[in-house]
């Protein structure tokens, strides 16, 4: 086990490298509230925030229910001379689903209902036992970095602004009325934006490793709990 | 010390250690994946560029069907005010002709600048990564990369706008509208303009900088 301040040039214990310009820095643990930033290029090391990890948990459930809505209710509707259309989300997707097009239904309704909720559900996985105060769940390591890496592929809040694009555009061709599935999807943006800025990923793995994942003993244990 | 300096800076790469990108943990340089987070290890080297040529060149490859093929097809009255095939470019001017210019320029922005300038801004971080370079230099690199990797995914919007369009303008004889291939190549590139991205390396945005200073010599 690690005491703070100390490392060995060696072997990288006790130092933290920028994942950005791989700078080297001694490992620190950090106050919530406080933030650390490589020296070099000024990227964001590290920024605990205090119970961000319940709060986090709130903001995934949340989008998850306003997903639900999103989904089963009626998203758009339009009408002229007596002719009208309604679409759910569903049926945006499937406006692709014409012969060469298919699989962008797919890679869409991946990209706007699938990565999201799979997003909450792995960040839920992994950090229900950490607000605990108890050992991680089996696999909680792929889990998080899974959910690391299709954070850019997670587009619900793109889709949104594409939305507000695309209504500008039919505004002059016929009446637009919004369904409740469009404003539950503008609050998934909100929390989505709230949930992203508690996440520091360096501060997650830097709670999975103290609450006793299997390591080889090089991690930093605060004081209160060693 | 927690403002950026100019002061040169040890590396993980030259301590002859192995920095993880994905979680920050520092290992022996013969580590090959990371215990913490179990990500792939991998030396700040110029083999990386290798991925990021490969997926712009398929991205660039996607992005001239999109430009060339029908983004959307519209027709009114059931044919009768007739079937148009709009491009890219094509239904920018379209929006223009129709006084939409706040649409226009972002359609314009998101298609065809946005794409554009991210060809050219991989392709430049591609060719100076690992040349020498001044600290300056090699801030304005890390944030032009920032910058290609936010904006990015931003670029899909115009793919949902077709989506949406086609979605709900289904008015039977009065308007409808149908998306045309373009969709897919211009969704197909930008999911590899994304991984071109991706696949760069910003540590060898540093790795052209001097060991020492000047300032350290005399």
């Amino acid at each position: 086990m690690q005491t703070e301040g100390e490392y060995d040039l060696t072997t990288g214990a006790g130092l933290i490298a920028c994942p950005r310009c791989d700078a080297l820095h001694v490992e620190r643990e950090l106050e919530p509230g406080e933030t650390a930033r490589c020296v070099r290029c000024n990227t964001l090391l590290a920024s605990p925030r205090a119970g961000a990890f319940t709060r986090i948990i709130a903001l995934s459930f949340t989008s998850l229910v306003l997903m639900v809505g999103a989904v089963f209710f009626p998203f758009l509707e339009i009408s002229r001379m007596g002719f009208g259309n309604q679409s759910s989300l569903f049926g945006v997707a499937l406006a692709f689903s014409h012969g060469a097009l298919m699989p962008l239904t797919v890679a869409v309704l991946g990209m706007i209902v699938g990565l999201p909720v799979l997003r909450a559900l792995l960040l839920v996985y992994t950090l229900l036992p950490l607000s605990r105060n108890r050992a991680p769940y089996a696999h909680a390591v792929p889990a998080f970095r899974l959910s690391e890496a299709l954070r850019p592929w997670s587009m619900a809040e793109i889709f949104v602004i594409g939305t507000a694009i695309a209504l500008v555009k039919v505004a002059g061709l016929a009446n637009i009325s919004l369904g409740p599935a469009f404003w539950a999807f503008c609050g998934l943006i909100v929390v989505n934006a709230a949930s992203n800025a508690f996440t520091s990923a360096t501060t997650i793995w830097d709670a999975i490793e103290d609450a006793g994942m299997a390591t080889d003993g090089r991690e930093i244990v605060p004081e209160s709990r060693a | 010390m927690n403002a950026p300096s100019d002061a040169p800076v040890l590396t993980a790469h030259r301590a002859g250690l192995a920095g993880c990108r994905g979680c920050g943990r520092v290992w022996p340089e013969t580590e090959t994946i990371c215990s913490r987070c179990g990500g792939a290890l991998v030396s700040p080297d110029r083999r990386c560029l290798n991925a990021v040529w490969a997926w712009l060149a398929a991205g660039f490859v996607f992005y001239i069907p999109a430009n060339l093929f029908p983004m959307l097809k519209t027709s009114t009255f059931g044919g009768l005010r007739g079937n148009s095939e709009a491009t890219i470019l094509g239904g920018v001017v379209e929006l223009m002709h129709y006084g939409n210019y706040g649409v226009a320029a972002i359609v314009f922005l998101a298609s065809i600048v946005v794409p554009i300038g991210k060809f050219i801004a991989i392709s430049w971080l591609a060719l100076v990564a690992g040349r020498p370079a001044t600290v300056r230099a090699a801030h304005k690199r890390l944030h032009l990369y920032e910058v290609v990797e936010f904006i990015g995914r931003w670029s899909m919007i115009d793919v949902f706008i077709v989506a949406i369009l086609s979605a709900l303008v289904q008015l039977g004889f009065v308007a409808s509208i149908h998306p045309g291939p373009a969709a897919v190549s211009f969704a197909l590139s930008v999911a590899f303009t994304m991984l071109s991205a991706q696949s760069f390396d910003p540590r060898l945005i540093w790795r052209g900088l001097p060991l020492r200073s000047r300032k350290d010599h005399e």
